[in-house]
Parts: C-alpha cells; structure tokens; sequence
C-alpha cells in the first residue's frame, strides 16, 4: 500500500462527505444559476441576463412583502434578545434555585413543540383577540416572532455568560460600583459577543419562518417566506429564482459575520 | 444597598427575587405568544365546530374520536378513519426514514469533518452551516426545480432522449423523503460532530493495537462513543420531520400529505377547529414522547462517561 495507514481512515467516509456536499450545494447552486436566465422556464437555459432581478426589483408586492419581513424581524430580534439577555443573566451563575428548571423549560418550550402546533395555537388565540380588541396590525406578528425568537437569541448569550465568572463584578463592586455600572462596564462589554451573536440568531430565524406567519398573517401581510409559498404553489417563473438568490446572499451574510463574532471570541 | 444589615440568607432571597424579575420579559412573552395558546388548543379539541371555522362553546368529545376514527353521515356508524391512520403511518414512516437516511450520510460527513486539520475544519463546518441557516422554503424550492417535470432531471433526460417523456416524481412519497433528507441533513451532522470532536482517538489506537479491523473499530469503538451526537441528531430530525409542514406540502401536493397539512385542512377547507386541535395534541404527545426517551437515553448516556 503506497498510502500511509491512519487510525483516522474509515473507508468511503471521505466519499460520502464529498458526495454530501455535492448534494447539499447543487440544487442551491442550480436554483442561482436559473436566476440569470434569459427565457421564461426552467426548462431550458437561454443566456444570460438580470431581467428577473429587474422585474423582482419593480414588483410592489415583493417590495412590500420584504419590507414588512425586515420590520418584522428587527422589531422581533431586538425583543427577544433584550428579553434572552436578562433572561440568561437570571438563570446562569448561581446555585440551582427553585423555579430554576421551570425557567428553562419555559424559555426553551418554543424549541420543542413542532411549529405547525404553535402555528394552529396562535391562530385560534389571536382571532379571539382580534375580535375582542378590533386590532389586526403586525403586532400579532410582531409578538409570535419574538416569542419563537427568546430561545434562539438566549442560547449563545447563555453559553458566553457561563464561560464567564463573577470575580470581575465583585472586583468592580469592590471598588464601589453600583450594580448598574458594574454591569454597563463590566458585564455588558464582555457579554456582547454573545448578545450580538443571539441577535443575528434571532433575526434569521425571524427573517425565514414560514409556517407560523402563514397561520398568524391577517390578509394583506404577507411576508416575503409567505408570498413567496403563495407564488411557488401556483406558477413558478424565474422571477422566483431571482428572489431566493438575493435572499440567500443575505442569509449568507449574516451567517458569515454570524461566525466571524463567534470565532472571535475563543 | 449596604445599610441593610441583612443575613446570607436575605441576601440570597433578594437575588432570587431579583432573577426573576430579571427572566420575567422573556416568559411572560412565551407565555402569552406560545405557551398559553397552547392550552387553549388543548381546550378548544373538547368543543363542537362552529359553522364557517372557529367553535361553539359545546363540550364534545368528536374532536378527539376523528383523529383516528370517522362517523358516516348518514347512518350515524362509526369506523376506522383510513384517510387519517394512513396519514399518521405515512408521517411517522416517512420521519424515520428521513431520520436513518441523514444519519447513513451524516454519520460519514461528520466524521470526516471531525478528523480534518484543525485549520480547514472550520471551513467544512462553515460550509454544513450555512444550508442550516438558509430558508428552509428557499431549499424546498431548490430540490422542486430538479425534480418536477419541466425540472432539471427531466430537463436532461428529455434533451439527451433517454426518455420520451418526463417521469413523475413531484407529488409522491419519494419526493417529500428526498426533500426532507435535504432540508433536515444539517441538524443531523451538527449534533454528530459536536460528539466526534470530542473522540478520543487514542481509544482507537489501541483498539487498533489489538488486531481489530476498521470495521470493528467503527462497531465497537466509535459509534458507541458518538452515540450520545446519534441520539441527539436523531432527535434533531425525527421532530421537525413529523410536524413538517412546507416540505410536504410543496413536494407532496395535495394527495400526499402529512400531519401538519391534515392540520391546517382542518383549520382551512376542513373548518373542524376542534378536530384539527385534537390533531396538533395528538402530535404534540408523539414528539414528547420521543423527547422522553431521548432525555432519558441522555442521562443513561451521561452516567456511563461521566
């Protein structure tokens, strides 16, 4: 045998990844490429062009669609990362208290329950609260959001609080500051990686449901993940192609600087 | 603060006051927009339906009695509700094969990635990172314009006349499994590679010492070492998979469906709020379930390795 043996090696492992990746990447990588073509189907490639760019770009229902997603998930994002932070700062660094467990099954509840049942929940309630208070805006939207956003956005401020420990608090309580400002410049600078972390987290997640927006949506709210269900379910054209590409490249983003904070941090 | 002279055990009564202060935003906020309306689905699957959706407030207990059984209209009988069991056998069945399937290809893929260079590691994490965090709709999307009939596939087959014209196979099982094994791969390797990093490659060094194959290595060494990144993984995907709702929906069409779109008929077209309430619990129940037995292998697991 001219390879040297490595206890490492288990045989076909290395194919299966590549295939894997393969796998993963190509339809992705297909559903791009389409975005740029010329004709009118997919089932044949007539050159390349950005008319679907453009065409995405002049259609008001995609405009609004995404500018109702983005104020959706920055309102929700920021909430929940608020809420998770003081949340994580309640339920790390002590000795187990009672209502401890009660506070994590809580927080992570969303995280378990299959999202189509929270979907079904949330309609039956809201549409009683519609009919009781008359409203119907995004805040139905809005509070689903952050609700689903909360265990997302804790868990990375969790673990970056857990690595910390509390002699420099004490230290700086020591030294006379205030519970306030031993947090605003102590805790809080070196808690914010993890906070900026749970944030992106929080915001992705928010910026790609489907499920539960499509049972919350009142008519005429319709995100972007929600038009574009409605759009795939009845006649696909490239102009479809166009969208997921420009949304990819900003999950893509996000993910990026998602990892870069997080590498940081080690 | 300082001025009062309180005892330890004050002191520590006021910071657990304190901490929950602190967690109230987060779980008043689930409690109100996840948790409390899920009570009131477990209420609304003992009421009657109302005529155009919603419900009247008349306990009843046919909610319930349709999930797996169906009265004749005119006859008043009651049987087996076929539509509805294949349903639920389709949905369990296709969730498990999901579940094996990712494990099968992402058993290999995280190993491979667990035992890269430090250096290049990132990068293929990086790379099972990045589908995990796109659009599960737009990945959806992406397999329906491979395999529908004026798809990729068919596209190719046609061109290059292996065949006259194109085979379906949007709208069947296979098509929902293929999405799903695609959608749900990364939160199969994730779990797994987070237990593989750990591997103690030492332990396979000896085992390698005494003569044993790479096989057995694998058998006895490896995989029971992992196995707490298997069990996790598996959770992982068995979950969603039974409450998927897009990819089913998308991939399967209106003939094959789940039990998230047998839900949402029931809250559409079907107009039976409590049936499809009596659904969700019934869903609800099998996941927790497969969580108890995860949370129970977990702390077998965890008593085993210290």
């Amino acid at each position: 045998m001219a390879k040297t043996f490595s206890i490492r090696r288990q045989r076909g492992f290395t194919a299966i990844a590549m295939t894997c990746f393969f796998a993963l990447y190509l339809p992705i990588a297909v559903l791009v490429f389409y975005s740029f073509n010329a004709g009118d189907s997919l089932a044949s490639f007539n050159g390349i062009s950005l008319r679907w760019f453009t065409k995405a770009f002049q259609n008001q229902q995609v405009i609004d669609a995404s500018i109702r997603s983005l104020q959706i998930a920055s309102f929700a994002a920021v909430v929940a990362t608020i809420a998770a932070t003081m949340a994580a700062l309640a339920t790390t660094r002590t000795e187990p208290y009672r209502g401890l467990t009660l506070k994590y099954a809580f927080i992570n509840q969303p995280l378990m329950i299959p999202e189509i049942v929270t979907a079904v929940a949330l309609l039956i309630f809201f549409a009683r609260v519609k009919i009781w208070t008359g409203y119907s805006g995004l805040g139905y939207l809005i509070a689903a959001h952050t609700a689903f956003c909360i265990p997302f956005a804790y868990l990375p401020i969790r673990a970056r609080l857990e690595n910390m420990d509390l002699t420099l608090e004490k230290a700086a309580a020591d030294l006379y500051a205030t519970p306030w400002n031993a947090f605003r410049y102590v805790t809080l600078p070196l808690l914010w990686p993890g906070i900026l972390a749970g944030f992106m987290l929080a915001f992705v997640i928010s910026l790609d449901d489907v499920v539960i927006t499509e049972f919350v949506k009142s008519a005429g709210q319709d995100t972007l993940p929600t038009y574009m269900l409605g759009q795939i379910r009845r006649s696909i054209t490239p102009e479809m192609n166009a969208i997921s590409t420009l949304f990819l490249l900003l999950s893509v983003c996000v993910v990026t600087v998602f990892f870069i904070v997080n590498r940081k941090r080690v | 603060m300082a001025d009062m002279p309180g005892t330890i055990e004050a002191e520590k009564s006021r910071d657990i006051r304190k901490r929950w202060l602190l967690s109230l935003p987060a779980l008043l906020i689930i409690l109100v927009a996840s948790t409390g309306p899920l009570l009131i689905v477990l209420v609304y699957s003992f009421l009657t339906p109302g005529a155009y959706g919603d419900v009247q407030w008349l306990p009843s207990l046919d909610g319930w009695i349709g999930v797996v059984m169906e009265k004749d209209i005119f006859d008043g009988t009651v049987s087996l509700a076929d539509a509805h069991v294949s349903i639920f056998m389709r949905s369990v069945m296709l969730s498990l094969a999901t579940t094996v399937l990712t494990l099968l290809v992402g058993f290999p893929t995280a190993y491979f990635i667990a035992t890269r260079p430090e250096k290049t590691r990132e990068l293929w994490l990086f790379l099972i990172t990045i589908p995990f965090w796109t659009n599960l709709l737009i990945r959806t999307f992406a397999i329906l314009e491979i395999i529908r009939n004026e798809g990729l596939i068919n596209g190719l087959m046609l061109k290059s006349g292996l065949i006259s014209k194109p085979i379906q196979m949007l709208f069947t099982d296979g098509a929902i499994l293929t999405g799903m094994v695609y959608v749900y791969l990364p939160l199969m390797v994730l779990p797994l590679y987070a237990s593989m990093e750990k591997l103690d490659f030492r332990l396979v060094e000896a085992a390698y010492d005494l003569y044993a194959t790479p096989f057995r290595v694998l058998r006895k060494i490896i995989f029971p070492l992992v196995k707490p990144g298997v069990i996790a993984g598996s959770i992982l995907v068995f979950i969603p998979a039974l409450g998927a709702y897009v990819t089913p929906s998308i991939l399967g069409g209106g003939k094959n469906m789940m039990l998230g779109n047998l839900i949402e008929l029931q809250f559409g077209q079907g107009r039976n709020w409590p049936l499809g309430s009596a659904l969700s619990i019934t869903l609800m129940l099998i996941v927790m379930a497969a969580l108890l037995v995860y949370v129970r292998n977990a702390g077998s697991q965890g008593s085993r390795h210290g």
